[in-house]
């Protein structure tokens, strides 16, 4: 136990980070710290989903944002979720229904203890921003139940048709104006100043920019980023409690300088190993990863030379490549415009636009969909995406399937089995176009 | 808009209503159709749309629940992970098949993320296809959420009225509004003799007259009603020694056929359930009188059935609509029928179980999918549930 103790010390000691991975950590650990002293500090809290998050608005009450999909994400990094999920089935919840939220119900029945090992503060305020995902709305009905606190539902409509109506902008400006600005002033004793919103929209919109430039500098080759593993630490303090904040601001701009850093230099991404090395295969991933076997998942990629250039999972908390900034000069309509436009709110063909533009664009050799068991939102549709997006750009889709935070659904045998065939195929097809060419 | 159908026996009944259910061509919508040149058809999905705009626009809503346990699923598992509920491939494989070439349009109503992200595979698969996410208001304020909802209700009005070449009139819809009041007002008035006497209506009937509806015209179906009740008052049927209870949880993908006999089967009769909502879903009586859609409106944010795919906003009264469904219904416990991979019914489970528990009142729970084939452990575990209400109640 003792040899395996240090192993893993060593092994975790041993894994290489950019300067701004190793930022972004202590940005998410010194929140985690403000979160947890709350109770000391007086400071009030909410709780609230990262698709659709308010942050700007969270702030401009004083309240420290709380988001539980981001505490199942910390439970599935540092392998703890699995014992949660068990947990909650074990008091009734379904085998069937979603991970991340069997991983908080677990962690409230253990304890609720947040990742720094203090217990997590009881919210005074959930924030229900219904976006993209139905079990949102059962999951804040449980905690409710839990919790006891004045809960918020901010409902933002779906984009069936793949446009946003102006009926859509009224019903969730009427939303923010009337309901959710009133009981979040009633839970924070602090009156709305608009002001204060614009401000913190504005310093959005720049740190969204640089955010921007990041992602796009992928279309590079070599890749300087990943997109998708590394992209995960790239869209923490935007997607998390920070956007609209000026360490948001600093992170945004430290990282696009660390990024030029490596255009320059013609360097490829640093993986937990080191320098990924030789660039071979360039893929646009559909889906969120796997975070029990976070850093085994992402060595299957880089082991075989292959970098992600480009995914949606790192749109989920807002699409900003599209164009869309936070606009100060209408603070709640780009809210609301805000919300409509995340990705699971997107209709299938609208996310078959987007990563069929994104393999052109990125220049990519095919699409890779990690499908999420838990997940419906993301995966319902999934295989006609993949057919459609083939179809369309002639480039080859492969299909692998995993979970959230279940570590019983991550067969590292089963998808890196499949990963190196779609690798072989890539380079069967490269060849086949070499002949014929 | 359909000739009176007006049978007067049970068994013929039964036999009329029991060849629509098992019918997945979906014949006698295609007839209806083709009588006459300028008829459509549009297909919705559980769990509400407001029928009466289809209806008003001369056209046929067609309830579409998957192909139950008598379609085979040939081409719908290559569109859906193992993980993935079985309505939404069922239905696939209904439109791949050609058993849906008929439809003029698909309606996906606001109920969880599979029939959600069905819309978009419909507008990938059929573009030639009219078809609409029809998204509802989870804020219940006349200002906010009933205002969205009217310009909603006017889009689908302009899209309807478009299709079939002249705008839907006001006329038109409150007609048709009349004729679903009466239609829920019969629905109603079937549930409640059956509420009274369940062995005079048993489940399978009611579930499959009920069902009819979602096949037929409005018309045509409220006579069904009507027939079926003259019909079970006048035959004499054994009164059981079973238990009363609810069935909840189904409101989506449906259970088998043989799964609602089971339970009956194994002692408990069916007193309510949440089967088929959009045949009651609107509570009370929608005025015939001023704004049409205001009134759909109004009658949709204040007068609905409560079920998981709509947020309570009171914390209170999460789940008190089981309960006085119980109470209403002289129940003596509640089944959660919920089929497996259905995100709304089973996350929502945890928090109704934990209500009932508050109020005394036992319930069991299982899951099933639509081509469920396995009824001997339903039987066992639902009369097992019934024998214990039997015990305590005589305690």
């Amino acid at each position: 136990m003792n040899t395996t103790t240090t192993q893993q010390k060593t092994a975790l000691r041993d894994v290489h980070k950019d300067a701004s991975m190793r930022k972004q950590k202590a940005m998410m650990a010194a929140h985690y710290d403000r979160l947890t002293a709350a109770p000391q500090t007086g400071e009030k809290v909410c709780s609230t989903f990262v698709p659709g998050n308010l942050n700007e608005l969270i702030d401009c009450f004083g309240l420290v944002n709380n988001l539980p999909e981001i505490n199942a994400i910390q439970n599935g990094l540092r392998r703890v979720s699995g014992q949660y999920v068990l947990e909650a089935e074990k008091i009734g919840h379904s085998e069937d229904v979603c991970t991340y939220v069997k991983s908080d119900i677990g962690m409230m029945a253990k304890g609720n203890i947040a990742p720094n090992g203090q217990p997590f503060p009881k919210p005074d305020v959930l924030l229900l921003s219904y976006t993209g995902c139905f079990t949102f709305m059962k999951w804040f009905e449980l905690l409710r139940e839990q919790y006891r606190c004045e809960t918020i539902m901010l409902h933002t409509p779906y984009l069936g048709d793949g446009t946003v109506t102006p009926n859509m902008i009224e019903y969730m400006v009427r939303q923010l104006r009337d309901e959710v600005i009133p009981k979040l002033e009633r839970v924070s004793g602090v009156k709305f100043d608009i002001d204060k919103l614009r401000e913190r929209l504005a310093r959005s919109a720049q740190a969204e920019e640089d955010l921007v430039y990041v992602l796009r500098s992928a279309r590079a080759r070599p890749s300087p980023i990943d997109a998708y593993f590394g992209g995960i630490y790239y869209i923490g303090p935007i997607f998390g409690a920070f956007r609209g904040s000026e360490d948001a601001l600093e992170y945004y701009r430290f990282l696009r300088a660390e990024v030029d850093e490596r255009i320059a230099a013609g360097t490829g991404p640093v993986t937990p190993d080191g320098d990924m090395g030789v660039e071979k295969y360039r893929l646009v991933v559909e889906g969120p990863p796997n975070y029990t076997n976070f850093r085994q998942f992402w060595k299957m990629f880089y082991d075989e030379g292959a970098v992600v250039v480009a995914s949606s999972y790192t749109k989920v908390g807002g699409v900003y490549d599209l164009g869309f900034r936070h606009d100060p000069r209408k603070p709640l309509e780009t809210l609301a415009e805000y919300c409509l436009g995340v990705y699971t709110n997107r209709s299938l063909p609208m996310r078959i636009d987007m990563l069929s533009r994104y393999l052109e664009e990125y220049q990519a050799d095919g699409l890779l969909i990690n499908s999420i068991k838990s997940c419906n939102s993301f995966s319902a549709g999934q295989l006609l995406m993949m057919r459609e997006i083939e179809r369309r750009t002639g480039k080859p889709g492969a299909f692998i399937e995993s979970d959230l935070v279940d570590p019983r659904y991550f067969s590292a045998a089963n998808i890196k089995n499949r990963l190196e065939s779609y690798f072989q195929m890539i380079e069967q097809r490269r060849s086949g176009a070499a002949h014929a060419a | 808009m359909g000739a009176s159908l007006s049978m007067s026996d049970v068994p013929t009944i039964v036999a009329r209503v029991t060849a629509l259910f098992e019918d997945l061509d979906f014949s006698t919508a295609r007839e209806w159709k083709s009588a006459k040149p300028e008829r459509k058809v549009i297909g919705y999905m559980p769990i509400y749309v407001p029928r009466e705009l289809i209806h008003a626009a001369g056209m046929l809503p067609l309830g579409i629940l998957g192909g139950g346990d008598q379609l085979e699923v040939i081409h719908g598992d290559a569109y859906y992970q193992s993980y993935i509920c079985r309505i939404p491939r069922s239905t696939i494989d209904l439109a791949v098949s050609g058993r849906l070439d008929f439809v003029d349009g698909m309606l996906f109503p606001s109920i969880c993320d599979v029939i959600r992200n069905l819309s978009g595979m419909w507008k990938v698969m059929y573009p030639q296809v009219y078809s609409r996410y029809f998204d509802v208001p989870q804020n219940y304020r006349d200002a906010i959420g009933g205002n969205y909802y009217v310009n909603e209700l006017a889009e689908l009005r302009d899209a309807l009225g478009h299709l079939r070449g002249a705008p839907i009139t006001d006329e038109e819809l409150r007609s048709s509004i009349a004729a679903y009041n009466e239609n829920r007002r019969l629905v109603r008035q079937l549930y409640e003799y059956r509420g009274a006497q369940p062995w005079q209506a048993p489940a399978t009937e009611v579930y499959l007259v009920t069902r009819a509806g979602l096949v037929l015209p409005v018309e045509q179906h409220s006579q069904l009603i009507r027939d079926y009740l003259s019909a079970a008052a006048a035959a004499e049927r054994p009164r059981h020694d079973n238990c009363r209870i609810v069935v909840t949880g189904a409101f989506c993908e449906q259970p088998p056929l043989n799964l609602i006999k089971s339970l009956e089967l194994a002692g408990c009769y069916v007193v309510d359930d949440d089967l088929l909502l959009v045949t009651r879903w609107l509570t009370e009586e929608v005025p015939t009188e001023g704004d049409p859609l205001q009134n759909l409106a109004h009658a949709f944010l204040h007068h609905s059935e409560s079920t998981a795919a709509r947020y309570e906003p009171d914390a209170a009264e999460k789940g008190q609509h089981l309960v006085r469904a119980v109470r209403r219904a002289r129940a003596e416990g509640v089944i959660f029928a919920c089929p497996s991979f259905c995100d709304p019914a089973l996350l929502e489970r945890p928090m109704l179980q934990r209500v009932l528990r508050d109020a005394g009142i036992p319930y069991v729970a299982f899951k099933y999918s639509e081509n469920f084939g396995q009824m001997q452990p339903i039987r066992e575990q639902a009369g097992t549930f019934a024998d214990s209400i039997k015990l305590w109640s005589a305690q």
